[in-house]
């Protein structure tokens, strides 16, 4: 087990929003966490990414209590990119990815050939090495994203937390970055963890999927076995048909109407 | 394109932030010598050298060693200070409206100025220098402890400024007070409110030499934790950084820096307004470069002012750099701001 929750307990202020959750996340896989508005997710996913310190319980990365290791030396196997961050405007595309590096050093060694190679290396991954001395304000939003997720490569960490990646994106810059994040998995055998809200993009994605209401899992596992019509009814109020995706043979949710709420 | 392709060109937008570096610290040598050389007695610049190298005594020798020398030194350490310090709390705050008063450390410099003389009857410009320093530290710590109450995990940018204005507020309006009732105080807050960098001997530039090195050397370190924390706190967080300790050495390198300059030159923190803005064209968002840029535009803007108020004035007269620096600068900044609208920290 790579990382994991066990029986945490999360708020912000006076509000608990997850209580007492337990997950676990298996090496290389891609698990996407999907649930309604406010269920709890992207908040689970802060916990996970040690951005959060939660009220209860624990969150482990390779068996050891996350909290209790160096930050730094987090940053080195860990990597998480926040929901809709924001650069400081005239940040180019090669300095934010060269801040990725940040983990790898220290005061007096600013930057050294392998800082060099990983910068390079990511800005290739992410089809940007044309665009390295953009302005990331000058780009579109899927290229933007690309830039971002760019970033957390050079960090050089085989697990990456992914907090809505395609938000803001068209239906085709979506599919770009859940293809780069696919191929980060199958190539690099990278651990990712996301957060998304399209069901249909997670299905095919995702090889296991965790679908959360109120702050607990009502279920999770391959993406046919959670994607079901009653668990669209039970976790998303929504009276769906569920069908095979033509393309990729996942689960494809075809919404009918919502549930009447009492 | 492969991999190999790119870090030529990583390499170049390296070479050129160095070569930048270089123009800028050749920039503030030509200052130096113009500050040295021009005034109301004009010293070439061989009689220059020969009054530091082999002084014999001679007028000019003692213009040389005993008013300019340390007016200028005094004009490097206010500028680099003043620039490094606005680009610190401007992106720290992530404002660039910030300057670098806003943690309450100008008025805490004047108000323990004119409180020394009437309550403790000080005299004497050194005297003065000590008080004002001691009053931008503890502004600067009641500024930071006010910022920690109600926000949790230490101040947010939001709190410090709230609570740099209002101590900043309270502060004015006791000085304001002082210097009514009592016409000594007056006169020393006058002067020092016009911001100057004239007749001030070697021991000041000693003085406040050590709180502008260990400033300089914590904002240097301060650089890659603030670049970091400039793509938000989460990102910072994610990249290993502790939020906390980078702000607190930060806050802590501006409070030296803006206590070490305006305690000895008076109030001159528009300086810490704009050079940061200067900057910012020429090295990106990067404050490991936009620091030594600021700092450097910094010291050249600083006694490039002085020496124009050595001039313009009617010998043997002249104007105050802190007045020609808001004259010039002013319009200036002005004329910056419209051009290119300010940028988002």
């Amino acid at each position: 087990m790579r990382l994991q929750a066990a029986g945490v307990t999360l708020g912000y202020g006076d509000r608990v929003v997850v209580d007492g959750l337990d997950l676990g996340i298996e090496a290389g896989t891609v698990t996407t966490i999907i649930g309604p508005n406010g269920c709890g997710k992207s908040t689970l996913l802060r916990a996970l990414g040690r951005l959060l310190k939660p009220r209860g319980g624990e969150v482990l990365l390779d068996g050891k209590r996350i909290d209790a290791m160096p930050t730094r030396e987090v940053a080195k196997v860990l990597g998480v990119l926040p929901q809709a961050p924001t650069a400081p405007e005239g940040l180019t595309v090669a300095d934010l990815v060269a801040r990725g590096r940040h983990p790898h050093q220290t005061w007096y060694r600013q930057w050294s050939s392998d800082d060099e190679g990983a910068v390079a290396l990511a800005l290739e991954l992410t089809g940007l090495a044309d665009l390295a001395e953009r302005p990331l304000d000058e780009l579109s939003g899927g290229q933007r994203q690309r830039a971002w997720i760019s970033m957390a490569l050079a960090q050089g960490t085989d697990l990456l937390l992914l907090d809505e990646p395609t938000t803001f994106l068209d239906l085709a810059h979506q599919v770009e970055v859940l293809e780069l994040v696919r191929n980060l998995h199958q190539e690099a055998g990278r651990t990712i963890v996301m957060v998304l809200h399209d069901l249909n993009l997670a299905a095919r994605y995702a090889d296991r999927l965790v679908a959360m209401r109120g702050g607990r899992v009502v279920a999770a596992g391959a993406p046919h076995e959670v994607l079901t019509e009653e668990l669209m009814r039970e976790v998303f109020e929504l009276d769906a048909k569920v069908i095979p995706d033509p393309v990729a043979g996942t689960p494809m949710v075809v919404p009918i109407r919502p549930l009447s709420r009492p | 394109m492969s991999a190999t392709a790119v870090a030529p060109r990583l390499h170049g937008i390296r070479r050129r932030r160095g070569l930048v570096l270089a123009a800028l610290l050749a920039a503030v040598c030509v200052a130096v010598v113009l500050s040295v050389t021009i005034g109301s007695k004009a010293v070439p610049l061989a009689d220059a050298w020969r009054a530091l190298t082999e002084p014999t005594g001679t007028e000019n020798d003692i213009v040389i060693r005993s008013l300019r020398v340390p007016r200028t030194a005094l004009g490097v350490l206010a500028g680099l200070a003043l620039g490094v310090a606005g680009a610190l709390m401007q992106g720290h705050t992530r404002n660039p409206l910030a300057d670098p008063g806003l943690l309450g450390v100008t008025q805490g410099a004047a108000f323990a100025m004119v409180a020394s003389i009437i309550l403790l009857g000080a005299q004497s410009l050194l005297a003065y220098i000590w008080f004002g320093l001691a009053g931008a530290l503890v502004a600067s710590v009641c500024v930071f402890a006010l910022g920690m109450v109600g926000g949790r995990g230490g101040p947010t940018p939001v709190t410090l400024a709230l609570a740099g204005t209002a101590v900043s507020a309270f502060l004015y309006a006791l000085t304001s007070a002082i210097v009514l009732l009592d016409e000594q105080a007056m006169d020393v807050f006058r002067f020092w409110q016009a911001g100057s960098v004239a007749g001030r001997g070697p021991d000041v530039v000693w003085q406040v030499l050590p709180f502008i090195l260990v400033g300089l050397v914590l904002a240097l370190v301060n650089a890659p934790g603030l670049n970091a924390l400039s793509l938000g706190e989460d990102v910072a967080r994610s990249l290993g950084q502790n939020i906390a300790l980078t702000r607190s050495v930060g806050v802590t390198a501006v409070t030296l820096l803006t206590g070490a300059a305006v305690a000895s030159c008076g109030s001159l923190a528009f300086v810490g307004l704009v050079v940061p803005h200067l900057a910012r064209p020429l090295s990106g968002t990067d404050h490991r470069w936009l620091l030594p840029y600021s700092g450097l535009i910094g010291a050249a803007l600083l006694l490039v002012s002085d020496v124009i108020g050595r001039v313009v004035a009617p010998s043997p007269g002249e104007l105050e750099v802190g007045v020609v620096l808001a004259l010039i600068g002013a319009p200036f900044f002005v004329a910056l701001v419209r051009r290119r609208k300010p940028v988002r920290l």
